[in-house]
């Protein structure tokens, strides 16, 4: 039925009161409709499918780091000091993809620093998940003062640019107060001053996500029925809104990841010689020119993995997206 | 909740509901009074904007706080509840009165099973152990005639159609055995072949559990035959209330017979002209200063652009009515129509 999308498509743009080409009423004819109903059915998708192999295989080998044959990422072989990938693949200790320029095995340095890598992405996103949902859910729901509270709050945080609020509260949380030194750990501190940054990214979808789904009648009715706020929160909007959430989730880690390696190069990463994607660039830039491979490695390690995310929260996006005229 | 046989379980006096805007206090209910007897149903009828939605959440309690003005007296089982929170509102919810509302489809949570929605409800008020309440909640589907309940207990609004929607939507309502059901348009969105069997499932319900029932409607053809007493509402305000037997064949208010009129009769021949009602209902922030009808009544004369009509009783028991020339003594010939015929 070629029909259909056509009709919605100039009934769109009639409604949206926009001139209607014949010309571009054939093009979106053919090619929208179609389109729209394989994402429906194929589901994710080969891009999506990739995103998913590739995170399993990076989250795989970061978690079992420990029990792979892996060098010591902090042990220092002079031989293979900034030698290329490949350049020892003959020997037997392996050294795939080279050393950097103190000799220790890439390879090793790029799992073990992937595993500290996603642990802070994804921790300091969770802190926002949790925190920022409750405000958005709290102010989306109960609206008033309540609501104008949250959004100041959310509104100061995203005033702040992230990179400078984040480089701030490590270097706060790093330090005890009068000192230079002492006060968290510094990957607990990354942690949580990734996760503040993402606290208002969050908390805004969640709120406008929530602002809608409170008006929805079903709210009412639960409502009608003698349920709590609490309650009608949890078991009436949550449920909705949580596929928005994972999806900018999803982008947060990318985002967090990203992050921790503009910070790695600010020099408020963790400890540099704990390899993390982001100190691994860090540290390799001096040398980008003798051994670019030591840059190169890292940030295609970073290239992949947050396009990976990208893809995938695009696609939970349009897998959850079951509104009722999609039905 | 304690019983007072005496007393009439809903007494409704002068309630009036505005909506504070830009522009002014909206009167969307302006003075309205009934009183509601256990077991019976009485019907509300109006077009949209005459004030009927919001009568019934004014009376369920479900209006925000902020932004809405409200005054008269409401009283459930003898307790005033007018001016209730929704806090104290909540004893009320559920288990004394309970609501069924217009759009099945997006009155029930599209994330949650349709048991899980049913037995949320129950939950809420018995406490009662899961078994229990799944049992609970399979006889609730079947008193409300949804086929193969077991089957649909585990499955997604989506997977359902309209009827057996606002079915589901009758039995949480039901699920705590409310004393008054509040039914605010039920049927509107539904197919006409599906109303007829919503309905009679409602008035079944009603009958075996001697529920009283608020139903609001547009359509003159649902109350008939279903509610015990008709309050036509316009612009706001009750302009008649009779028992609806009364209402049909000694309507007084030219608003009703308009109404009246308006409803497609399967008697007359293919393609005879609808006769609608001209024009449209007031500006409800400055209402004129007669009769609010009078700018669209084919009767209308000087008196009814100028004064307001009080709400006068008529011949029999229990007519009220709110106009200067009634309707003459010539009965209209249309019987009551059923839901069926639309």
């Amino acid at each position: 039925m070629p029909d259909e999308p056509l009709q919605q498509f100039v009934g769109q743009a009639v409604d949206e009161g926009r001139p209607v080409d014949p010309g571009t009423i054939e093009i979106s004819a053919v090619t929208t409709g179609p389109e729209v109903r394989r994402l429906r059915k194929k589901g994710l998708g080969i891009a999506g499918w990739l995103s998913i192999g590739w995170i399993t295989l990076v989250v795989g080998l970061a978690v079992l780091a420990p029990v792979l044959p892996l060098d010591d990422p902090k042990d220092v072989t002079t031989a293979i000091a900034r030698r290329g990938p490949f350049a020892d693949a003959g020997t037997a200790s392996g050294h795939l993809l080279g050393g950097d320029f103190n000799g220790r095995d890439m390879l090793s340095r790029l799992i073990w620093g992937g595993r500290t890598t996603l642990v802070v992405a994804t921790l300091s996103v969770l802190i926002g998940f949790v925190l920022g949902g409750l405000l958005g859910l709290i102010g989306g729901y109960f609206r008033g003062w309540v609501d104008t509270v949250v959004s100041l709050l959310l509104d100061v945080l995203l005033a702040v640019p992230a990179v400078i609020l984040a480089l701030a509260l490590v270097t706060i949380l790093r330090t005890q107060p009068g000192t230079t030194s002492g006060g968290l750990d510094p990957e607990l501190a990354l942690i949580l001053a990734l996760g503040v940054v993402s606290i208002p990214v969050l908390g805004r979808i969640t709120r406008a996500s929530t602002l809608s789904w409170s008006e929805r009648e079903f709210v009412t009715a639960a409502r009608a029925q003698g349920a709590k706020h609490r309650r009608v929160i949890v078991r009436e909007v949550l449920p909705n809104v949580l596929p928005a959430m994972y999806s900018i989730a999803l982008l947060g880690i990318a985002v967090a990841i990203v992050a921790e390696g503009t910070l790695a190069i600010l020099g408020a990463s963790v400890e540099p010689d704990t390899p993390t994607w982001g100190n691994m660039i860090a540290i390799g830039r001096i040398q980008l020119e003798r051994a670019p491979h030591i840059v190169f490695e890292p940030a295609l390690m970073i290239f992949f993995t947050v396009l990976a995310l990208n893809f995938l929260g695009d696609a939970i996006r349009a897998l959850f997206d079951v509104r009722e005229g999609a039905l | 909740m304690s019983e007072h046989p005496g007393i009439p379980l809903l007494e409704v006096t002068d309630v009036a509901t505005g909506f504070e805007t830009a522009r002014g206090l909206v009167r969307s209910v302006d003075g309205v009074s009934f009183s509601l007897e256990r077991g019976h149903t009485i019907g509300i009828v109006g077009e949209s904007g005459s004030g009927k939605t919001v009568l019934s959440r004014s009376i369920m309690g479900l209006l925000p706080h902020k932004g809405v003005v409200r005054s008269g007296s409401i009283r459930f089982d003898g307790t005033e509840i007018g001016e209730a929170s929704p806090k104290e509102m909540r004893k009320f919810w559920g288990d004394a009165m309970a609501m069924v509302f217009q759009d099945p489809m997006t009155s029930l949570n599209p994330v949650m099973k349709i048991g899980r929605q049913i037995t949320e409800a129950i939950h809420t008020h018995l406490d009662v152990t899961k078994q229990f309440a799944d049992e609970l909640a399979v006889s609730l589907l079947e008193s409300v005639r949804v086929p193969d309940p077991e089957r649909r207990m585990g499955e997604y609004p989506h997977q359902l159609s309209g009827g057996l929607r606002q079915r589901i939507c009758i039995a949480i309502a039901l699920a705590c055995g409310p004393q008054l059901l509040l039914a605010d348009e039920p049927t509107t969105a539904l197919d006409v072949t599906v109303q007829a069997q919503v309905l009679d499932v409602l008035a079944q319900q009603q009958r075996e559990r001697f529920m009283a029932v608020i139903l609001v409607t547009h359509d003159l053809g649902v109350v008939a035959g279903r509610a015990d007493d008709v309050l036509v509402m316009y612009a706001g305000q009750v302009v008649e209330k009779a028992p609806t037997a009364t209402l049909f064949r000694h309507m007084k208010m030219p608003y009703t017979e308009a109404l009246l009129r308006s409803i497609p009769k399967l008697t007359e021949p293919s393609h005879t002209r609808l006769a609608a009602i001209p024009g449209r209902p007031p500006d409800l922030v400055s209402p004129p200063p007669g009769c609010r009808f009078a700018p669209r009544c084919p009767y209308a004369q000087d008196k009814c652009r100028e004064e307001m009509p009080p709400l006068v009783d008529g011949d029999t028991p229990g007519h009220q009515f709110r106009c200067w020339f009634p309707v003459g003594s010539t009965p209209v010939s249309i019987g009551p129509s059923t839901g069926e015929i639309a």
